[in-house]
């Protein structure tokens, strides 16, 4: 199959690659690109494990072409830690709270939760539930992960996190 | 002593041991996209395999024509059943001791059967080859119903075993059938029928759903002609179990054998068995020469590999008028699909069903299960939980309702007057377990008030009233559950997996700094074994967990073990590494002993050294003791500070919990609302809280799923028609109720540091709470029992055949 160029920017890198019209962009990511933190968990864009930044949305890249994410900007799980090098703090929520335990469905978790905050920089727990809902994940049960994000929260608009009462 | 001298306290935490709430170290890598699964591993010149399907799930297969697909650019080869064949591969054994067809060879016995394995440059090339394989089928009466697979004229689906009357069980009655099971005293139990006061008698099923990690299953195989050596890395919850199999189906010296899982997505039990996307991988690189890579899709798993459940329990208890059970008998048909493929150990047709007593003492029980083939994928895996004890507990904790309804009594108070009573452990069950150690009064009490049981249940009497007197539509179910369970498989005595017993393993290798690695038979799949591994050896030999480096996976390196799985990797390998850091504390006292020159005797162990009885000052820290280790020790003995423990328990564990779960569910919509639920889980010894409680929260939302909405669902013509996510139920933090957790703690006595195992618990325990509240909800109404899944039409449905809805 005729092979097209594309070049977008990935977690501020600019990347260029040969793909197959029909090449999904999580296959671009991980196969072409070898950023194998963006995982695969359904390729129906139930799951969520392959969500990515797209210019300012969440976007499932199991279900978008390389092509179409030409001259986009991307961010994946690789470029979320902090430019020292130490987790952010939605990074740091997750394993302060055990918002993980496989760790298969975090970085799509992660990718889903950086946007929402940047859209709600102070979600309700109903607000958070709402929004990581187009993510699945199949060992937590999802209530340490929505107080890993209300760590993060926390932190980012520098008020002290205190876990709700059970 | 200068201010600088750490306190006890502060030794103590710094070590990070058990008890503590440590911050799991594989946090780091995973949250930073880190991890390493096996879709991540890439050798040079991967080829990638995948397997055309059978629309079918009953047909001959005439003709496979392969000339197509070796014409579409990318493909390299086209593997069937006839390639198999030249290498004996054709067929597989299953844990379970029945055989499995890799490849379809000569028909197809369920949808999505493998037919085929097409090998190409990548996976997209691999795709375009299948869809250019050319399958002719000629179509055969399907076998969807298990009650009817046992009818003279039912369709003969296993060519393979026509004539054979008995099996790898014992006698087959039928040519559909697999095996019979019978346990406990049958003419005992029924005495106690004849002479019993009250009855009652259910037919209990448990649906077939699907563990469904969320990683699929998959593997990548690279064979080394020129060396003969086989390399696997794949999703697997046993690897040293996957090499010996390996080794024995292809005629492999195991020792060139490397098997290799690297970070697994989720395992529940869907990752245990072997699949024929391993067996074609390997094939595929030994004839190409390559490393092949196989990745399951969502709808193959779902389709294809490892469901869980499908029983179905004709269930009775005896009983006297007060409410004191007397016997119970329990007849179960279980429906194994193509293949009788399930994860049991061998002695253990229908594994530990026979838990089925659950936490009440019943003088005497009786059960069979009869396994039968259909048109179904094969498998019957346990998912989460320990070989068929979820079927059990889900069995009793629903008959036990049944029974407290039918006595008018409450559900909790029937049960408080049954259970097993703390001073009758060890204990010994009518169908032949040991019990180690309970107290079941004390958990159940402390959940009823904890949750404010009494007021709840008369919240639910206003609200029964209400709605007979038309003012509300909404009613009100207290889903009560109790159980115990059967973890940590296990003594070789019961236990083993294709005649390998079921101990584990663990190797620990101190370094001169005071540093060390630890080496297990176990596989986490998330259960965050490098956290607790390494606190469990802070604490029996003082080096901080963070000086502990945890290492698994890995045959080469690691000693044989069974792997993770049915909640055995505390209980047997959290013993292993107990014992081997005994062994290593022993050499460090002689070590100890000889530097500070007196006698072994004259030492005791504080925290993270030795010191002299009586001469607080004279103390030699581990971490001095290693350094010694290496260049001082007393004349004669080997330097080094490494021991390796293979532990073979004594005994199973038998965890125990009490749940509760608070439900209204509006008659009209067959809408619930999971107002509460509370879960009381006694696991023994609590290595890691937080850990504890995440495998809780996890595995009670599995609970949910089932209990809820999840099912594998076949139409009559045997079509799958719950492949994929959209309609599999899945649910998303929106649906997930909030988990109340509590605990009690009775050791195991005979482990060593007295764990028992949690992984599972919620799952078995969970499904009940559900499926009680439900029925409790309807129980007013006039219903004895509801099936599950409880989805909201189900509800629905109920409500309206109970009357309650026009
Ligand atoms: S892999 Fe993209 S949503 Fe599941
Ligand atoms: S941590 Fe395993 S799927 Fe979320």
């Amino acid at each position: 199959m005729a092979k097209t160029h594309v070049t977008m920017k990935v977690n501020g890198a600019e990347v260029e690659g040969l793909v197959e019209p029909r090449t999904l962009l999580v296959h671009f990511i991980r196969e072409n690109l070898g950023m194998t933190g963006t995982h695969i968990g359904c390729e129906t864009t139930h799951c969520g494990a392959c969500t990515v930044d797209i210019d300012g949305m969440s976007v499932k890249s199991c279900t978008m072409f390389a092509v179409q994410a030409q001259g986009s900007d991307i961010t994946t799980i690789e470029g979320m830690a902090n430019a020292d090098g130490t987790l952010s703090a939605l990074q740091e929520g997750f394993r302060m709270m055990h918002g993980l335990q496989c760790g298969f469905c975090t970085p799509g978790m992660i990718m889903r939760a950086h946007r929402l905050l940047k859209e709600n920089a102070s979600p309700s727990e109903q607000e958070i539930r709402m929004g990581i809902s187009g993510n699945i994940c199949r060992c937590t049960g999802y209530q340490n992960i929505v107080k890993a994000i209300q760590y993060a929260s926390a932190k980012i608009n520098g008020v002290e996190f205190r876990e709700a009462a059970e | 002593m200068n201010d600088m001298t750490p306190t006890r306290e502060q030794r103590e935490a710094a070590l990070e041991g058990m008890g503590c709430k440590r911050k799991r170290v594989e946090d780091i890598r995973f949250t930073q996209g880190k991890g390493n699964y096996v879709d991540d591993v890439k050798l040079p010149g991967m080829l990638h395999g995948d397997f055309v399907r059978s629309p079918h799930p009953h047909a001959r297969v005439k003709k496979i024509d392969d000339s197509e697909a070796l014409k579409v650019p990318g493909v390299l080869a086209v593997i069937t059943a006839e390639t198999l064949k030249t290498v004996n591969l054709a067929w597989m054994p299953t844990l379970a001791g029945d055989v499995q067809m890799v490849l379809a060879d000569g028909k197809v016995l369920f949808q999505n059967q493998e037919v085929a394995f097409v090998v190409a440059t990548d996976r997209y090339a691999a795709d375009d080859g299948i869809n250019k394989v050319v399958v002719e089928y000629e179509p055969l009466p399907p076998l969807v119903d298990p009650f009817k697979s046992m009818d003279q004229d039912a369709p003969v689906l296993r060519e393979d075993l026509a004539g054979k009357t008995s099996g790898a069980h014992g006698p087959r009655k039928h040519h559909n059938h697999i095996f019979e099971w019978t346990v406990g005293d049958k003419e005992l139990t029924d005495a106690a029928f004849n002479k019993a006061e009250v009855k009652i008698k259910e037919m209990i099923s448990y649906h077939r759903t699907h563990p469904s990690p969320l990683e699929t299953c998959q593997c990548v195989c690279s064979f080394d002609k020129i060396k003969g050596e086989l390399t696997i890395y794949g999703t697997f919850q046993a690897p040293h179990v996957i090499r010996t199999v390996v080794a024995l189906i292809a005629k492999l010296p195991e020792q060139k054998i490397h098997v290799i899982a690297p970070d697994i997505g989720g395992g529940f039990g869907n990752k245990v068995g072997a699949y024929p996307g391993y067996i074609c991988a390997a094939v595929a690189s030994i004839v190409t020469g390559k490393p092949v890579k196989w990745v399951e899709d969502r709808i193959e798993n779902l389709t294809a590999t490892s469901f869980a459940r499908d029983y179905h329990m004709t269930t009775e208890i005896a009983a006297t008028k007060e409410g004191k059970v007397t016997g119970l008998r329990v007849h179960v048909l279980a429906d194994h699909g193509a293949f009788d493929a399930c994860a049991d150990p061998s002695k253990w047709p229908a594994g530990f069903f026979n838990i089925v007593t659950g936490s009440y003492d019943f003088p005497t029980a009786h059960l069979a299960v009869d396994g039968v083939y259909t048109n179904k994928a094969p498998g019957g895996v346990a998912y989460r939980c320990s070989f068929r004890v979820t079927e059990a507990a889900y069995c009793i904790e629903r008959a036990m309702d049944i029974l407290a309804q039918k006595l008018n009594m409450d559900p909790a108070e029937l049960r408080l007057k049954n259970f097993i009573k703390t001073e009758q452990f060890p204990y010994h069950s009518a169908l032949g377990w040991e019990y180690d150690s309970g107290d079941y009064h004390t958990a159940m009490r402390k959940m009823m008030e904890t949750t404010g049981y009494a007021a709840l249940r008369k919240e639910q009497a206003e609200k029964r009233a209400a709605f007979a007197r038309g003012e509300t539509r909404e009613i009100m179910g207290l889903g009560v559950s109790f159980f115990t369970e059967i973890v940590g498989a296990g003594p070789s005595k019961n236990c083993d997996i294709l005649g390998i017993a079921m101990f584990d393993s663990c190797e620990i290798r101190l370094h001169p700094t005071g540093a060390g690695i630890a080496r297990m038979g176990t596989k986490s799949q998330g259960q965050g074994h490098e956290t607790t591994w390494a606190q469990i050896i802070a604490t029996e030999i003082g080096i901080p967990a963070d000086n502990i480096m945890v290492e698994e996976g890995n045959t080469d390196t690691a000693p044989y073990g069974l792997g993770t799985y049915g909640s055995r990797s505390t209980p047997v390998a959290g013993a292993a590494i107990a014992m081997a850091a005994r062994k290593i504390k022993a050499k460090a006292q002689m070590i100890a002993a000889y530097k500070l020159e007196v006698h072994e005797d004259d030492l005791e162990f504080d925290i993270d050294g030795f010191r002299v009885k009586g001469l607080p000052e004279k103390f030699m820290s581990m971490k001095d003791i290693c350094w010694a280790a290496y260049n001082s020790v007393p004349p004669g003995m080997e330097p080094g500070l490494e021991a390796v423990s293979y532990y073979d328990p004594p005994n199973m564990t038998y965890p125990f919990g009490a749940y509760l779960c608070v439900m209204d569910i509006d008659v009209d919509t067959g809408v619930y609302k999971i107002r509460r639920f509370y879960a009381l889980d006694d696991c023994g010894t609590r290595i890691n809280p937080m850990i504890i409680e995440g495998q809780v929260h996890g595995g009670l939302t599995e609970a949910f799923a089932i209990a809820m909405g999840q099912e594998i669902r076949y139409d009559e013509a045997g079509n799958v028609v719950t492949g994929s996510f959209m309609d599999f139920f899945m649910p998303t933090a929106v649906e997930t109720p909030h988990w109340e957790t509590d605990f009690t703690v009775t050791p195991s006595p005979h482990h060593p540091i007295g764990a028992k195992g949690v992984g599972e618990s919620p799952n078995v325990g969970g499904v009940p709470a559900f499926s009680n509240a439900v029925n409790d909800a309807f129980s007013f109404l006039g219903s004895t029992h509801i099936q599950m899944p409880h989805d909201f039409w189900r509800n629905w449905k109920a409500a309206k055949d109970l009357g309650a809805v026009a």
